[in-house]
């Protein structure tokens, strides 16, 4: 009997053939923390080890709240500068060396890479994913312990396959796909499971796309995600890989799944996911006509260059009707945007850049919304109180819907705007 | 290391929210989290747990958010251990790397007030109250030690690593 990802991942670790439900004990490639660093700092202190395992195996980032807006994150700040410092941690991503949210720095600055294992101790850790790793979120006290000793225990997880085909229709992204997939799997669909994405459709995506994607499986319980790495992935890295460790790994075709699911893009249509569970599938139009306060577009799940790119094509020449936070996932998609110009065209349309992060997603600045105000938003998350307000609403939607609704001061189909463009060419036979 | 008590008994879903309210896990301290410890789903549960120490319940127990204050709580409060047909994932690892006892089995014949004993490690928890043997799906032997030491940091304070 073949592989899954996971156990070809877990095997090479033990050294030995693995299946599910074993455990095993890993060294990761990289371990990944932001904010929290400052809480894992102290209870590395407690283990009573002097020195962490390997420095250069560390990458810190500060995204919850860059710049630090209340004066405990100010703190948290000082005391991971301090261990970093003390530790030697070179791949620490302050505000001065083009940082961005944790994950995304993973992927753009080739941390993540085929047939690595990735710690992280933030759950939506499994982004990195996208670039063929083996990622996997963890809690701050087993950061800690693993800092100390270059070491997790990790259970095999079961496997659930997805195959996607095809491509996506004018309107529809990566972020319509993963909330019918979290739809129809429900928050505990994966729980504790592997799922490992392939077929020409993921071929056809973006890396950007895969991260969207692999980002959110975790909104189902998912131990990690993963895309069948390609010559996309290879190209990526190309220069930048920081470990030279990689290779491509994927499973066995005769791989035994716990399920297996086949998406056409073909019928993926807009969608959201309305409060207060990422579960809470909705299509476009049984949400259009509601209206919003808010709208944002970015952070880590959607924060990419293409999803920048996409929104300003919806918004480029138009003005916004509500206030609409647009926040990259890093310093180099800011400065990439910047340079192509859709910082500019996203200004025009009344748009607020707000700086590289996490941004108002956790509720900490940049945009927390008030009592019973209503956002449409392209993060991961859209629990009660998430973006401020225990009175609030969030509907979690992609770039382009986001963008259109912004427009609009209410949800709507972004085909609309796809329609009316293609017409406006000669085109619309469709 | 044997586990023997009476049961606290609660349904499917329970999640960390339930565990502890997100505004008190701002709180390093853990008698403070012992006291809010299941207030919104049990007000009565602080009380209870006293004279029954085990904590049962169905299927994905620890959802939702992963803070570690979640089985914190429940260890502060005087929990021993929790029996569930299934934990969501990051609750399961935080609660080993706190100490947390916990154990995956079929919880459907296991009754609130029932009285379990189970030796940490074995393959089966014994229900006095009804006389039954459940099978429960083993601790590997690593988690064991963690439990008996009391968590990851003090495991590795013994011991030095894995």
């Amino acid at each position: 009997m073949g592989k899954t990802f996971a156990e070809k991942i877990l095997s090479r670790c033990a050294g030995y053939d693995v299946t599910v439900g074993d455990i095993v004990f890993a060294k990761p490639d990289f371990c990944i923390s932001h904010e929290n660093a400052s809480a894992i700092c102290a209870t590395f202190k407690k283990i009573g080890v002097d020195n962490v395992f390997d420095p250069d195996k560390i990458v810190l980032t500060f995204d919850h709240t860059v710049p630090a807006s209340t004066i405990a994150y100010a703190n948290a700040h000082r005391v991971v500068r301090k261990f970093a410092k003390e530790q030697g941690i070179e791949n620490f991503y302050d505000m001065n060396k083009y940082g961005g949210v944790c994950h995304q720095i993973m992927c753009q600055e080739g941390f993540s890479a085929p047939g690595l294992v990735i710690i992280g101790s933030d759950s939506h850790t499994c982004t990195s994913g996208a670039m063929g790793a083996f990622a996997v979120g963890v809690g701050r006290t087993e950061m800690a312990g693993v800092w100390a000793t270059g070491e997790l225990w990790l259970k095999v997880p079961d496997a659930i396959s997805i195959e996607v085909t095809g491509d996506f229709q004018p309107g529809v992204g990566a972020k319509d796909l993963i909330l019918r997939i979290i739809g129809d799997m429900r928050a505990d669909g994966a729980d504790y499971c592997s799922v490992e994405f392939y077929g020409d459709g993921i071929e056809n995506m973006s890396i950007a796309d895969r991260m969207t994607i692999c980002n959110m499986c975790v909104e189902m319980g998912a131990k990690n995600a993963v895309c069948k790495p390609d010559d996309k992935v290879r190209a990526a890295l190309e220069g930048k890989a920081k470990s030279d460790k990689w290779e491509m790994v994927w499973a066995d075709d005769d791989a035994e799944y716990l399920a297996s699911y086949r998406y056409s893009l073909e019928d993926i249509a807009p969608a959201v996911a309305k409060p207060h569970t990422v579960d809470n599938y909705a299509t476009i139009s049984e949400a259009t006509g509601i209206k919003i306060d808010q709208a944002l577009i970015g952070t880590c799940t959607n924060g990419r260059l293409e999803d920048l790119r996409a929104a300003a094509e919806v918004l480029k020449g138009r003005r916004v009707k509500v206030r609409t936070m647009i926040t990259p996932a890093s310093v180099e998609v800011y400065r990439q945007a910047l340079k192509e110009g859709i910082l500019e065209t996203l200004l025009l349309s009344g748009c607020t850049i707000t700086p590289p992060g996490c941004g108002a997603c956790i509720g900490l600045s940049s945009g927390v919304l008030g009592d019973h105000e209503t956002c449409i938003s392209t993060a991961n998350r859209n629990f009660k109180g998430r973006m401020g307000s225990k009175e609030g609403f969030i509907y979690l939607a992609s770039p382009m819907t986001a963008a259109w609704s912004a427009l609009h001061g209410e949800i709507r189909d972004p085909r609309e705007h796809f329609e009316s463009a293609s017409d406006k060419a000669g085109g619309g036979q469709a | 290391m044997e586990i023997k008590d009476k049961v606290i008994k609660y349904g499917n879903d329970i999640n960390t929210d339930l565990i502890i309210a997100g505004k008190y896990t701002k709180t390093l301290s853990n008698e403070e989290l012992a006291v809010h410890a299941m207030e919104d789903l049990d007000v009565h549960f602080t009380k209870k747990v006293k004279g029954a120490s085990i904590v049962v319940a169905g299927s994905y127990f620890g959802c939702g958010s992963s803070r570690e204050a979640a089985p914190v709580a429940l260890r502060a409060a005087g929990v021993s251990c929790v029996f569930a047909k299934s934990f969501a994932r990051i609750f399961f690892r935080n609660a080993v790397n706190v100490g947390l006892p916990i154990v995956e089995c079929d919880t459907d014949r296991i009754n609130d007030g029932d009285t379990l004993r189970y030796v940490l490690g074995s393959s089966e928890v014994i229900n006095e109250t009804t006389g039954e043997s459940i099978p429960v799906n083993p601790l590997p032997e690593i988690m064991v030690k963690i439990f008996q030491t009391g968590g990851l940091v003090q495991y590795f304070r013994e011991t030095g690593g894995y």
